[in-house]
């Protein structure tokens, strides 16, 4: 297929993300920004402080489960920051949480002495999944923004020999039909002098 | 040969179909060089317009070259000639179309009595669009039937090319029947709903015809460049109001003249009227979506014009009649009378007062026509306009 225009078009990378051309509103944007700082953050603290927060979650078991998320936190936050279209990060962000709550929520059996910190995380987990998914929606649903490139070629593409500012009424010998415009007297506008 | 064939909602397939033949004494065989996808054609693709059925061929924006003609067609066409066919299938002799109102010519339509249960009465025959309006196979396939030949075709010139004339079938003649229904006069603001292909043609008919100012209203923002391009002010309706944009830009009158180039498948900028509007029609209570011929009612200016190329099949809900009546307002609508402006706009091009070419962005062989039906729809890939080579 002939493109006049921005040829790239790549395959798998289209089909996770919707398009890379997205054009989201800045509250948005600032949103994708902050999950992205708040990805990587939450990546370090877990690498680092993994052991501590088994512990706290009375699961002391967990440790390298918690520190294999925060390296996949890390990767997302550099993927959400990193890239021109954070769209399938951030839906990588709502996908990880889900993992996040299931692995949490086995921490809140009767036996666990550490259960309301579970709930505390839970309660967290919940609340950054809930900004996930409006943040990831409001990405995809975003209204295309087009390349320089498209804009700059669409930008020139008057259809007219010369600009449309010298062209403004070269049509004027067109007489409009009287029986498509009405009979002469109720036209408007044509006889006040506005 | 090969045509794109509607097969359901948002299901069309390029297949191998019986080649067309002449079937009365006024048809003849293109074999099409060129054709278009309309955005009327995304109403079939979506559903939107009844009375279609499996198998129906597509397309009534379309070219070629003469290759079979019938025995009455009196010389008006021969063989090898080189025609862009209207979209609005015209017999010539009937009382509508004596007077130039070839839409809604009387003899045409072969479902006469469909439409008239429909519409109250019938209007014309229209090229692979539903069995309304006729139910002739379309011209997005290698050849046609074009059905009162003598009179439904346009001779074009060969120093023009196949893209520069190709849209004398439909966008541009309603393009400019949008902005002369408008009756613009120097001193009028033209606002313009919807920067698609009609749209951006009626924004180059509407600086032609002098308008003082040229404003168009869409969201998709390469179709706002070559709205700028063309010489409008935008206004991108996911960030601007363009009640109060408009009558910022009018010191509070409003626009005296209002195009709606969008049609029954608007989308509000405001949610709630759009959930409004799609709950009632998935649920048929109503058909078309109105939100821009509310919101065109309510900023024109009183005594103003409200033209409507745009295409609408049924039902709209909440018009503010209130509004139209009051303030006066005059509506003009309709498809377009093709043939009443061909001779005009064939000299217009050839004069290269304007290429109507510009609105291109695809192009590309018949086989990938359904998958650019859906990249068309969807406005993927800076999509404007399609132009198939079969
Ligand atoms: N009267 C005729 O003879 C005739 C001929 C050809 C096409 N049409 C009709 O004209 C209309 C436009 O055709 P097109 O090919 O340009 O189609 P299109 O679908 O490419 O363009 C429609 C444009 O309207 C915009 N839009 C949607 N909602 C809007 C809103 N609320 N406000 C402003 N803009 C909005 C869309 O973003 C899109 O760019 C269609 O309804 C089509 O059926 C009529
Ligand atoms: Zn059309
Ligand atoms: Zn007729």
């Amino acid at each position: 297929m002939a493109r006049d225009s921005d040829g790239s078009k790549s395959g798998a990378l289209a089909r996770i993300a919707p398009d890379s051309r997205r054009r989201p509103d800045p509250a948005t944007e600032g949103l994708a920004q902050g999950l992205g700082w708040f990805s990587l953050g939450l990546g370090a603290a877990e690498i680092f402080g993994g052991a501590a927060i088994a512990r706290w979650l009375g699961k002391p078991e967990l440790t390298p489960v918690i520190q294999a998320y925060g390296v996949r936190e890390i990767v997302t936050g550099v993927g959400i920051l990193g890239t021109t279209d954070p769209t399938p990060w951030i839906w990588g962000r709502v996908g990880g949480d889900a993992v996040d709550i299931a692995t949490v929520l086995p921490a809140l059996e009767e036996t666990n002495p550490r259960r309301g910190n579970a709930m505390i995380a839970l309660m967290a987990l919940a609340g950054v999944t809930a900004l996930d998914l409006v943040c990831a929606r409001n990405l995809s649903e975003a209204p295309l923004r087009p390349s320089r490139r498209v804009r700059s070629d669409y930008g020139r593409r008057s259809g007219f020999p010369e600009s449309p500012e010298a062209m403004r009424g070269r049509a004027r010998d067109f007489e409009p039909p009287l029986d498509i415009v009405g009979p002469q007297a109720m036209r408007a506008w044509t006889s006040a002098e506005a | 040969m090969r045509a794109l064939v509607w097969h359901g909602t948002q299901d069309i397939r390029c297949d191998t179909v019986p080649d067309p033949e002449i079937e009365d004494d006024r048809d003849a065989i293109i074999k099409v060089t060129a054709c278009a996808i309309c955005g009327s054609d995304l109403h079939l693709y979506d559903h939107v317009i009844p009375a279609m059925k499996k198998g129906d061929i597509l397309g009534h924006e379309f070219m070629g070259e003469v290759v079979e003609t019938g025995r009455g067609l009196n010389g008006t066409l021969k063989k090898g000639e080189r025609v862009v066919i209207p979209f609005i299938i015209t017999c010539g002799e009937c009382d509508q179309c004596k007077r130039g109102f070839f839409s809604v010519c009387e003899r045409t339509n072969r479902n006469r009595n469909l439409a008239d249960k429909a519409f109250g009465h019938g209007t014309a025959g229209l090229f692979g669009y539903s069995h309304l309006t006729g139910g002739y196979a379309g011209g997005q396939a290698e050849y046609v039937r074009v059905p009162f030949a003598d009179r439904t075709h346009i001779k074009v010139p060969d120093s023009l090319t196949d893209e520069q004339v190709l849209f004398l079938g439909d966008i541009f003649p309603t393009g400019w029947q949008a902005a002369v229904q408008a009756d613009i006069q120097p001193t009028d603001t033209v606002a313009i709903w919807g920067a698609g292909p009609v749209g951006q043609m009626a924004i180059r008919s509407a600086i032609l015809l002098g308008a003082k100012q040229v404003i168009c209203i869409d969201s998709v923002p390469e179709r706002l460049e070559m709205a700028r391009a063309g010489g409008a002010i935008v206004i991108d309706n996911t960030h601007e109001s363009p009640v109060e944009r408009l009558n910022e830009l009018t010191q509070g009158k409003g626009p005296e003249k209002c195009i709606d180039a969008v049609g029954m498948e608007a989308h509000s900028p405001r949610a709630v009227e759009q959930v409004y509007d799609r709950v009632k029609q998935a649920m048929m209570l109503e058909s078309d979506r109105g939100s821009v011929l509310r919101e065109m009612i309510y900023v024109c200016r009183p005594a103003g014009i409200l033209s409507v190329p745009g295409v609408y099949g049924g039902l709209v809900d909440k018009m503010p009649m209130g509004a139209l009546m009051n303030k006066g307002l005059t509506l003009r609508a309709g498809q377009t009378h093709v043939n009443r402006w061909s001779d005009d706009l064939v000299r217009r091009i050839e004069e290269g007062q304007i290429d109507p070419s510009f609105v291109i962005t695809h192009r590309a062989g018949l086989e990938q026509g359904p998958e650019l039906y859906r990249t068309f729809r969807d406005k993927k890939d800076n999509c404007i306009k399609v132009v198939l080579r079969p």
